[in-house]
This record gives structure tokens, C-alpha cells and sequence, in this order.
């Protein structure tokens, strides 16, 4: 009884394994698919929702939506966004604070949206880039308002 | 016909009459040694890029398919990295050791050359106990292995050495058996006398049954002995990072990375010079219609590329194993061998014996 139980489970062992050196056989031998993506020449369309880097939506008349409010720089969790506001002059004489510039650490970003989500004016979104890579860190800190672009109209 | 063994002899010849014995014989070292160290690098350069691409096959994948056409330079400019790379030594390692411990794994690798024979008349050593000579270095290497283990000064290299020097001693005794079952048939410890005795027929076929089952054992335990998977439980990544060589790196990494291709190419051309007649062409025995005509015929294959082309089919063999098998758990490892490997090897070796005896081989 002892001796037909060692047989079995040789011969159960043996034939497992052949069934796996079998599956790999057939994928050597069928080398027709690739599963992996050839990266740097086929680029892939990443979804909407990925999440590279926030970037701020402007317009073709290069005016965005932010007013300045420091919103997202309070709501991000590791101080990645640091606005400095001025004071524009409107037409009745009137200060009134408004976006200077938009400074993002790229390399402080974990990219967990809650920037976005504070907005109240949707002046920031999430861009699906992702090769950041660069040789000086410095270039990893972003002005995210375009140079002379300036508050669209109506966005209070 | 232009054979190896004649240019051998001439140049034994010219040497002898220009130089006296002594000279002439260290000059005929030298000359064996440049060969082996450039077959090693060749060795090298060509396994390393030839289990890179036979796993990505495997794996569905491409493999290097960049450095050079469709990736063939990738392991020429990966030893490049490797030696302009800083060869680190810990602190607090035993420096000695450690830096003795890849040159020992290597020169034990080179030593197993010795007795192998390439083609009629090129081997370098032809000793009358080249099998026992072959079984009996082997098992060094594990001193090497134990050696950079222990002076790594390393808890992950010292636990991947003992796991190695284990596994080794162990695993030793069943490869030891299956060559034993056929030295049973041969008659002979002899390199040389082992090839001839496979005139009419390989021996896998002429000994049939136990021959297979000693093969498959010889096959299991020597994939055991050089380390790789599924019994690469010396540097197992996930649980050791690199075993015995995690804090080597640059040229001693290599020479480890090296000493592991190289030992799997001579263990495959041990299996294949005692299962497969070595450089042996095919050949099939008299008593089959036509057998001397088809035995011609087959003799117009060089030697040479019998003998790579069995031991490169053994290579790809074990590389097949470690790409589809899962790693053995130490105990499952040990299990495999004292419950397994070694009774089923000992039985093997009493049928082999009595077929011996009763002359039911061909
Ligand atoms: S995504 Fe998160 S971490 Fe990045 S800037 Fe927005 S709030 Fe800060
Ligand atoms: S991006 Fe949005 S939340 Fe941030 S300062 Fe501008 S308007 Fe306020």
C-alpha cells in the first residue's frame, strides 16, 4: 500500500511538471504574441482618469480660471502648491486679489487629486503625462500659469 | 578529412623540435589555458544572452532587442558595465575571503574543463578516473560558495551558503549514483573509453530503461548543484536578495555570474558525453539493414558540433526547467532528495547492475 502511494505521487509529480514544460514549450515554440508593450515606440492611450500631474486648463485667448483663492494650496497634504497673489486695479478702481503665480513641486506631488477636488472655479486638472524624468530637480518645480495669461471673464 | 586531432599533433610536433620536453610542455599549457579562458568568455557572453531570450520566449515577451541587431551585443555591453563598475568590499567583511571566494568558484570551474572532450583528440586531460576526477571537484565549488557567504559579514549570504552547502552535499549523492549506473554499462572511468563505448549507439538508447532513469535523475540533481531554479534556494531573491553574492559587485559579481553559466555548460556536456556519446555522431548498430552506411553518413558531422549541439540541447533543457518550475522549499528540496532522488537512484542501480550482469543491454 505504502510502495502504490510513493508510485502515485511520483507519478503525479512527474506528470505536473511535464504538463507545466509543456504550457512554456508551446509559448517558445508560438512566439507570435508579445504581452509586453513596447514601450518608447508604441505609446499607450492612458485612460482619463490616470493621474500624471496637475496641470491648469487655459483657454486659446490664454486666460484660465483661477482666482487666486489658495484653496488647492490648503487642501494639498505635503504643501506641493504655493500661490502668490497680487492685486489687480479693476476698471471702477476698485484692489482686487488675483493669481500671480502658480508654483507646483512636481517631485512633492503624490498626485491624490485633492487639489482638483478643492477647486471652486475648475482651474486645475490632472494631465496624463508621465515621463518626468529630467537631469536637474529643479526643473521639476512648475509655474502652472501661462506667462501674461490673465483671469477669464465672469469667473468670480 | 581536416580534424582538431591532427593540428593538435602538429602542433605538439613543432613544438617538441624546437623546444626541449619542459619548455615545450609549459608552452602547450599556456596555450590550453588562453583557449579555456577565451571559451569561458565566449561561454559567457553567449548562455547569459541565451537565457535572456529563451525566458522571454517563454514568458511571451522580446527579450534585448536593442543593444546591436535584435539585442545580440546586450551581454557584451552588460560586462562592460560590469567592469567599470566600483568592486566594493564591505567593512567589516573578512577581506581576504571575500575576495578569494569568486577566483576559487572560478578556477573550479576551470578545473572541470580538464577531462572534457570536445571532439576526437581535443581534450585536454584524458585521466583514467576523469569521472571520478569530474564528481570530486565539483563538489569543492561549495567551499567557494560557503567562503563568500561567510565572509560577506552578511546574515542573507551566510543563510544562502549554508542553504547552498546543503543542497550541494545532498544532491551530490544523486548525481553521483546515476553516473555510477552507467559506469556499470561503460566498464570504464576513462572520458575517452566512455565516448567509444557509444560507437554503435548512445547509451541512452542501448541502456534504455535504467539509462533514462538515471538521466532524469543526473539532470534533476546537477540543476540542483549548480544553483539554479527550481532549487535556487541559495539566492533565492525574494528571501534573500542575492544569497552568497549579495555583496559582491563589478567583476567579482561577474566572475560568480560566469563560474554559474560555465558550470551549467560542463555539467550538461558531462551528461552528454555519458548519455549522449559525447562528440559521438549518431550512430545505430550492425545489426540494423544499412547501419554502416547511415553510420558514414553521419560521421561527415564534425565531432565539434555533435558535442555542442548535445550540450547546448541539455542547456536549453535547463533553462526550460527554470523558466516553468515554481522554487522548492528548503525542506521540499531535501524531501525531493532523501525521499526521492536517492532510493529511486539506488534501486536504478541494482537493475542497472543485473541487466549489466544478465547482458540485457544492446
Ligand atoms: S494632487 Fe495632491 S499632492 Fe498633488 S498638488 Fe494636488 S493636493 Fe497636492
Ligand atoms: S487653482 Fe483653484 S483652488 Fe487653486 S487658487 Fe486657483 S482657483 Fe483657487
Amino acid at each position: 500500500m505504502f510502495l502504490v502511494d510513493y508510485i502515485k505521487t511520483v507519478y503525479n509529480g512527474v506528470t505536473s511538471l511535464l504538463k507545466g514544460m509543456r504550457m512554456t514549450g508551446y509559448y517558445f515554440t508560438h512566439h507570435k504574441e508579445i504581452i509586453t508593450q513596447q514601450y518608447p515606440d508604441v505609446k499607450q492611450v492612458l485612460p482619463e482618469r490616470f493621474r500624471g500631474e496637475v496641470v491648469m486648463t487655459h483657454d486659446e485667448k490664454n486666460e484660465h480660471r483661477c482666482t487666486g483663492c489658495t484653496a488647492c494650496e490648503l487642501a494639498c497634504p505635503n504643501a506641493t502648491i504655493k500661490i502668490v497673489t497680487k492685486f489687480d486695479i479693476t476698471p471702477d478702481g476698485k484692489k482686487k486679489k488675483a493669481l500671480d503665480t502658480f508654483v507646483y513641486h512636481l517631485e512633492l506631488c503624490t498626485m491624490c487629486n485633492l487639489c482638483i477636488v478643492a477647486c471652486p472655479t475648475d482651474a486645475i486638472k490632472m494631465a496624463q503625462s508621465f515621463e518626468h524624468s529630467v537631469y536637474d530637480r529643479s526643473l521639476l518645480t512648475k509655474v502652472l500659469n501661462k506667462p501674461g495669461s490673465k483671469l477669464m471673464e465672469g469667473v468670480e | 578529412m581536416f580534424s582538431l586531432e591532427n593540428l593538435t599533433h602538429i602542433i605538439d610536433h613543432a613544438l617538441n623540435n624546437t623546444f626541449n620536453a619542459t619548455i615545450a610542455m609549459l608552452i602547450e599549457m599556456v596555450i590550453v589555458g588562453i583557449c579555456a579562458i577565451t571559451l569561458f568568455a565566449v561561454l559567457g557572453l553567449v548562455l547569459v544572452f541565451m537565457e535572456r531570450k529563451v525566458s522571454a520566449y517563454m514568458q511571451i515577451r522580446l527579450g534585448p532587442n536593442r543593444v546591436g541587431y535584435k539585442g545580440l551585443a546586450q551581454t557584451a555591453a552588460d560586462t562592460l558595465k560590469l567592469v567599470i563598475k566600483e568592486g566594493f568590499t564591505p567593512d567589516n567583511a573578512d577581506k581576504f575571503l571575500f575576495n578569494l571566494a569568486p577566483f576559487l568558484v572560478m578556477i573550479i570551474a576551470m578545473m572541470l574543463l580538464a577531462p572534457i572532450a570536445f571532439t576526437k583528440g581535443l581534450q585536454m586531460w584524458d585521466l583514467n578516473i576523469g569521472v571520478l576526477y569530474l564528481s570530486a571537484v565539483s563538489s569543492v565549488s561549495v567551499i567557494g560558495i560557503l567562503m563568500a557567504g561567510w565572509a560577506s559579514n552578511n546574515k542573507y549570504s551566510l543563510i544562502g551558503a549554508m542553504r547552498s552547502g546543503a543542497q550541494i552535499v545532498s544532491y551530490e549523492l544523486s548525481a553521483g549514483l546515476a553516473v555510477l549506473t552507467m559506469i556499470v554499462f561503460t566498464g570504464s572511468l576513462q572520458i575517452s573509453t566512455i565516448i567509444a563505448s557509444q560507437q554503435d549507439g548512445w547509451w541512452i538508447f542501448k541502456g534504455h530503461i535504467p539509462a533514462i532513469i538515471s538521466f532524469v535523475i543526473f539532470i534533476i540533481a546537477v540543476t540542483a548543484e549548480t544553483n539554479r531554479a527550481p532549487f535556487d534556494m541559495a539566492e533565492a531573491e525574494s528571501e534573500l536578495t542575492a544569497g552568497f553574492h549579495t555583496e559582491y559587485s563589478g567583476m567579482r559579481f561577474a566572475l560568480f555570474f560566469l563560474a554559474e553559466y560555465v558550470n551549467i555548460f560542463i555539467v550538461c556536456a558531462i551528461a552528454a558525453t555519458i548519455y549522449f556519446g559525447g562528440w559521438m555522431p549518431f550512430h545505430i548498430s550492425h545489426s540494423i539493414p544499412f547501419a554502416d552506411l547511415f553510420n558514414k553518413g553521419m560521421d561527415f558531422i564534425p565531432g565539434v558540433l555533435w558535442f555542442t549541439g548535445k550540450t547546448f540541447a541539455l542547456i536549453f533543457l535547463i533553462m526550460w526547467f527554470r523558466w516553468t518550475f515554481p522554487r522548492l522549499r528548503i525542506d521540499q528540496l531535501l524531501n525531493l532528495e532523501w525521499k526521492y532522488l536517492l532510493p529511486i537512484g539506488m534501486f536504478n542501480l541494482l537493475l542497472a547492475t543485473a541487466i549489466a550482469i544478465l547482458g540485457w543491454y544492446f
